[in-house]
């Protein structure tokens, strides 16, 4: 495949589109799937071949707030409508080129305005599982300029440049990855994307790898040249049966048209991608416990160093990088890495995709230029807290992260500012919690998490965290005393710095950022005996429970 | 030393042959042992002895690595599931909109706790770390169906519907 070729598919996959006067898409991502997008979809291909109109029906990934589906856009006039029904379709199709219908029409102009869509431009625009989609969004264009016109030093230099952070959540400088794997010795190098999103309530992996999986391919193929590498692993939860047919059939299609496979575009530059499946374990995001998963082993960290980038897949110098931060990667080589570097806040460039749900009105994914404030995220494109409640907290990074109350909305988010609030920015989850929630409930929620999903290895996460989560059962039950508070906070201490992995180290996060802002309900919870948000039902009063010995 | 030949198939079953392809295609490596637990699950509905060994031997992993990689990883299941499963989803917007709710519910109308099945063998009632449909919490799978927004009454109703077959 040369330039030339891809400029030809991207010109017929065009003049194909110019046939129809009409582009009706369909989202067909879980969400909107899971209220009837499908049938929806077949009902709208039959409506409009009756129709004799000329309009062509798009299934595409995910348009973004999923609140609203099943979402239906027609183009070319961006008209957006929700809450589409199986019997809307005719009244969709008939409207075209006239007015559109007003009742399904969906007014979100605050929503959209305040994103900037770098990761998610094509989602909601191509139909996944053709290559001749992507490729006319210029796809493939900055693996073929990389391969035609770039050294490999040329490429981690332009990533350097654009001051990208990795999008896992640790957000260690890409670039800086890159020109380690790069300079590491050794013939045989591997790339590996991480797509076990194994963080709870955040789904904007399985949205880019469902929605763009040329996009990830294509971001790896561009890693692989610029480290040296000729073999490339997407590690994928089985919990995403669609993400793994779509890369499937992406692969699948890329090897076909020569963009993977040996002498890519006739070149000596040969790269190929498994696909490895997860089997549910939240520390195998970490990425020696990954690389142990790939191998087939159980997926328990190692001490590091040595870093993968020295000594990673079986031994051998290996990069390993998340889902979205590969997705950033091809637009950076199209457009320069002083483009990226100009967006976002000081030390913190680029967007990032959120997963906004909870009780927020605009459930769904929101791209925006780092820096924003999480105010702006909450209020103006979330819509704010429904049904009349009042806000209390946002939950970010999951469950190595932290609630942030409403005092701290102001600030802008960046992977510093998260981390000074006691929080992370970790893959993107953003769970808001409003006046039924209970803040000790919560941090019992996230440490029962990471006492099961503890992989055992270490004595500080794998007892830590069993002890905070019975301190907590007591508190959370009426029968927590001022010790059991005294013997939480020093545990959590210990457990951050004593454990073996990020899952240890960032485990009691949760809890002691609770404890800082929302101490409060702590005190209530031992003194008073009291749940203001009435979730702890303090069933524990008066049992053998209160007995129990915790230390 | 000879060249190593797999284990026969444990039996006439055709489903052994399905697993014996995953395993031929990732040339019998040793690193292919998830992905060849994952066909037998897929296949199977389940991992037993039989199975982990037949794995294991083919693959040339001991049998202490083989059976601790199917019990680490949550998605292997050593148990047979039920002829309908119904699973809850326990992720983190899910809990927020009351998740632990519909837990309760399932859990007190089948009489059974989560990760069971019916002494019938009827339902099996599972929880799972989040499916990735969190927008629209709290979410139930019904045999692997994700349905969204469920309230504990239509939760219920699929049960017994299931139940009066």
């Amino acid at each position: 495949m040369t330039i030339e070729e891809l400029e030809q598919i991207a010109k017929t996959a065009r003049q194909e589109r110019e046939k129809y006067d009409f582009e009706v898409n369909v989202c067909m991502d879980l969400a909107c799937a899971s209220q009837g997008a499908g049938e929806l979809k077949d009902a709208l291909v039959k409506a409009a071949e009756a129709s004799g109109k000329k309009v062509c029906v798009r299934r595409t990934g995910c348009m973004g707030p999923c609140s609203h589906g099943p979402l239906v856009r027609v183009d070319p006039e961006e008209t957006l409508y929700h809450h589409v029904k199986q019997a809307d379709a005719a009244a969709i199709v008939g409207h075209l080129g006239n007015q559109p219908v007003a009742p399904l029409q969906c007014d979100l102009h605050e929503h959209f305005d305040k994103q900037v869509r770098v990761v998610l431009e094509n989602a909601g625009y191509i139909d996944p599982e053709k290559i001749e989609d992507y490729i006319a969004r210029d796809g493939y264009k900055a693996l073929l300029t990389v391969l035609m016109e770039m050294t490999p030093g040329g490429v981690v230099h332009r990533v350097t440049e654009s001051g990208l952070r990795g999008r896992g959540g640790g957000g260690y400088p890409t670039g800086l990855k890159w020109s380690t794997v790069a300079k590491a010795k050794g013939d045989l190098k591997y790339v590996v994307c991480n797509g076990d999103e194994g963080d709870p309530g955040a789904f904007m992996d399985r949205s880019v790898m469902e929605g763009d999986p040329h996009r990830v391919i294509e971001g790896m193929a561009i890693a692989a040249y610029a480290v040296g590498a000729s073999k490339g692993f997407i590690y994928v939860r089985a919990e995403y049966p669609v993400a793994v047919s779509r890369l499937t059939t992406a692969l699948r299609e890329a090897r076909r048209h020569g963009l993977l496979g040996n002498n890519i575009s006739n070149t000596p530059f040969n790269f190929d991608v498994e696909i490895r499946l997860g089997a549910g374990a939240f520390v195998c995001g970490e990425e020696t416990a990954l690389i142990a998963s790939i191998e087939g082993k159980r997926g328990t960290p190692k001490p590091r160093p040595p870093y993968p980038a020295s000594s990673g897949l079986w031994g051998k110098p290996t990069l390993i990088n998340n889902v979205e931060t590969y997705a950033n990667i091809a637009p950076i080589v199209r457009n320069g890495g002083k483009w990226f570097f100009n967006m976002g806040s000081e030390r913190s460039k680029g967007t990032k995709v959120f997963a906004l749900t909870g009780k927020i009105a605009n459930t769904g994914l929101v791209e925006v230029p780092m820096g924003i404030k999480l105010r702006e995220i909450i209020e103006v494109i979330g819509g704010g807290v429904p049904e009349g409640h009042k806000f209390k907290a946002v939950q970010t990074g999951g469950p190595s992260g932290g609630c942030i109350p409403e005092e701290m909305l102001d600030i802008g988010v960046s992977y510093d500012a998260l981390l000074k609030m006691g929080s992370i920015m970790g893959s993107g989850g953003m769970i808001v919690m409003d006046d039924t929630s209970c803040m000790v409930n919560v941090a019992r929620f996230f440490i029962e998490f990471c006492m099961t999903e503890s992989c055992g290895k270490c004595i500080p996460c794998r007892a830590g965290t069993a002890q905070m989560y019975t301190l907590l059962t007591r508190i959370s039950t009426g029968t927590g005393t001022m010790d059991d508070l005294a013997m939480l906070e020093e545990l959590c201490a210990t457990v951050k710095e004593t454990s073996l992995c990020g899952l240890g180290q960032t485990a009691p996060n949760p809890v002691l950022s609770t404890l800082k802002y929302f101490r409060n309900e702590y005190l209530e919870h031992i003194l008073h005996k009291r749940c203001r948000a009435g979730v702890c039902t303090m069933e524990g009063i008066g049992t053998e429970l209160a007995n129990e010995v915790t230390a | 030393m000879p060249a190593f030949t797999p284990p026969p198939l444990p039996s006439e079953d055709k489903r052994w042959k399905i697993v014996n392809g995953t395993m031929r295609k990732n040339g019998f490596a040793r690193h292919a042992l998830i992905e060849a637990l994952h066909t037998v699950q897929s296949s199977f509905g389940y991992l037993d002895d039989d199975s982990i060994r037949f794995v294991a031997l083919s693959l040339r992993v001991p049998l202490s690595q083989a059976y601790g990689v199917a019990t680490f990883y949550h998605y292997f299941t050593l148990k047979p599931p039920g002829k309908h499963t119904c699973t809850i989803c326990a992720g983190t917007a899910c809990y927020i909109k009351g998740a632990d709710k519909l837990i309760a519910a399932a859990e007190k109308r089948l009489g059974i706790k989560q990760g069971q099945t019916t002494p019938d063998g009827e339902i099996s009632l599972m929880t799972a770390r989040c499916v990735g449909a969190c927008s629209r919490a709290p979410v139930v799978l019904y045999d692997g169906q994700v349905r969204g927004e469920m309230t504990g009454e239509q939760m219920l109703r699929q049960l017994e519907g299931w139940a009066s077959q």
